[in-house]
């Protein structure tokens, strides 16, 4: 339904029968009289429907991964954004489009950084403070911050790039087409198998490194593909669609709320709300100042941070 | 069922426990006993593989543990606060379940009778973050029950729990244990309880094995003054040994 609102709602007014007429028409055998113009179908076509599966996609894997983080670090505030690694993920992508490298280098190199990012967090908040959340969240505040330190130098050195690089990093779906969406295919679909995977795993890994040992599982070995797949997860979302953030915090938490703790729900059910999520959040992106658009990044950020807050007082009541 | 031979376990070069020669036929319930620091946890948990150790272990014919052998329940159990009771209980089918698996309708009777016998049928939806000290240490041993393993290693079930708790507990695995046949190994501080529940009773101290025998042979004043200090009085009743705390002034 949100798909279809997505596909329904932009800046040149199609009508629902011509939409659903033409999308009916592209099934294989199937011939019916639409109605749109050759502009109107490459419209909807061309620009709206690689957008709206876009969204869903960068949804789901960024939800799924927030998931799988939460799972691994034992921390219910755990995120792409607040571990540092969309920051890591961001700052291998501008290196790769400084050095005019093609769009297909950018999730690689996404991935180099993003994977950099998170084992240094997890490093310096075992070095500082053991296993807290706060530990944690502040080590990942301050590797986000040398890795933006170090982007922002990277770019003040490279102004030709600046403009692109820029419009980038605020997160958009505006300039996506069917390319970008085969780009980020085959990373999604490896991240997210490593997850669903691993959905179980998580489970026991909640009972901490002995018990999970004692109940066969390889630790080291679940925290190593899991991460891994988050990071890739993360990296290739960002490296086509820029930085959106908390949409990791707020999906699996919305969903832990709904069906409880375990993540054998929470892993499945955080791909398709989190795909619905962020359609829902480019059609606000889309509409609330139109016929201008607001970057889907500033969207996601204004539903998300007043989320993490009510998360983090939750919290504070527990422990 | 179970032995260990010439385990020993060092921690930076210094050596704190062992070697150390135990066998634990089918069915008996032996008890680890011994000051803190004497190794009763390092047994158990080398038999779980997770402190390094030099020595063997054998289980049943077999001359290596495998994850379908032992049920471990620690000292100190880590209790997500969010999860479900029947959710937790079902993590101990986990070596069952194969890698990338899922819970067969077995696992799931398993789980469901685990919780029936451990008494926790009505909480199974509960946070266990709202149960109680001693409903917590029942969802830990239906857990450990889910297993299906024929020993149950458990490291000091009673110490969070206050007495009639405590012996409610042990009870309950003694039940158990006649029922299904259960091999148990127990490291326990309550000298008392552990005289009226286990078969024989294994005295550590300083890592190595002091004495072992009938709790009626080990739980002498003699003894325990020679491992805990001199502030240990042992009276009889009915049940056996009753070992009682004494202040040393009112000797």
């Amino acid at each position: 339904m949100v798909a279809t609102a997505g596909l329904l709602i932009g800046s040149v007014g199609l009508r629902a029968t011509g939409v659903l007429g033409a999308l009916i028409d592209r099934l294989p055998m199937i011939s019916v009289d639409h109605g749109l113009t050759a502009t109107q179908l490459d419209v909807l076509l061309e620009i709206r429907a690689p957008r709206v599966v876009m969204g869903a996609m960068v949804g789901a894997i960024l939800a799924v991964a927030g998931a799988g983080y939460q799972g691994v670090f034992r921390n219910p505030l755990a995120d792409p954004y607040l571990l540092g690694v969309a920051a890591g993920a961001g700052l291998g992508a501008t290196l790769i489009i400084g050095l005019g490298a093609g769009s297909g280098w950018i999730p690689p190199f996404a991935f180099a950084g993003g994977l950099a990012s998170v084992v240094l967090t997890y490093a310096l908040s075992r070095t500082v403070g053991g296993r807290t959340t706060t530990s944690l969240i502040l080590a990942g505040v301050a590797v986000a911050a040398f890795a933006t330190a170090i982007q922002t130098f990277f770019l003040q050195r490279n102004n030709d790039t600046l403009r692109e690089v820029y419009s980038w990093i605020l997160g958009r779906l505006t300039t996506i087409g069917w390319s970008e969406v085969g780009l980020l295919l085959p990373y999604a679909a490896v991240a997210t198998v490593a997850l669903v995977a691993h959905r179980r795993h998580l489970d026991v890994l909640a009972l901490g490194d002995e018990e999970s040992a004692a109940l066969g599982i390889d630790v080291a070995r679940v925290r190593l593909l899991v991460v891994g797949g988050a990071t890739l997860a993360t990296a290739a979302a960002v490296a086509v669609s820029g930085l959106i953030g908390f949409v990791g915090i707020i999906v699996p938490h919305t969903v832990r709320l709904i069906t409880g703790w375990s993540y054998r729900v929470i892993i499945p059910l955080s791909l398709a709300y989190g795909a619905v999520f962020l359609m829902l959040a480019d059609l606000g992106a889309r509409t609330l100042i139109a016929p201008a658009e607001l970057p889907i990044g500033v969207v996601t950020a204004f539903v998300g941070a007043p989320f993490f807050l009510l998360v983090l007082r939750s919290m504070r009541g527990s422990s | 069922m179970i032995s260990w031979q010439g385990v020993s376990v060092s921690f930076d070069g210094r050596r704190v426990l062992g070697p150390v020669d135990m066998d634990v036929s089918e069915g008996e319930w032996v008890g680890l006993i011994g000051p803190n620091g004497a190794g009763k946890s390092t047994m158990i948990k080398a038999a779980v593989g997770l402190v390094a150790h030099e020595g063997a272990f054998s289980v049943g014919l077999r001359a290596s543990l495998a994850g379908l052998d032992l049920a471990w329940m620690p000292q100190r159990p880590h209790l997500p606060d969010e999860m479900s009771v029947a959710n937790y209980v079902l993590l101990g089918r986990t070596p069952h379940i194969g890698y990338l698996g899922s819970e067969s309708v077995h696992d799931l009777e398993a789980t469901a009778l685990a919780l029936e016998r451990a008494g926790l049928h009505d909480l199974a939806d509960r946070r266990l973050a709202t149960l109680s000290g001693g409903e917590a240490q029942r969802a830990v041993l239906a857990r450990a029950l889910a297993q299906e393993a024929p020993v149950l290693l458990l490291d000091e079930p009673t110490s969070s729990l206050d007495i009639g708790h405590g012996l409610e507990v042990l009870e309950m695995i003694d039940h158990l244990r006649v029922a299904d046949g259960l091999t148990v190994v127990t490291a326990i501080h309550d000298l008392t309880l552990a005289g009226q529940f286990t078969d024989r009773l294994v005295l550590l101290n300083d890592g190595v094995v002091v004495c072992e025998g009938p709790p009626a042979e080990v739980l002498t004043e003699e003894r325990l003054r020679a491992s805990y200090g001199h502030g240990i009085k042992v009276v009889h009743d009915g049940n056996g040994p009753i070992v009682i705390p004494s202040r040393k002034d009112h000797d």
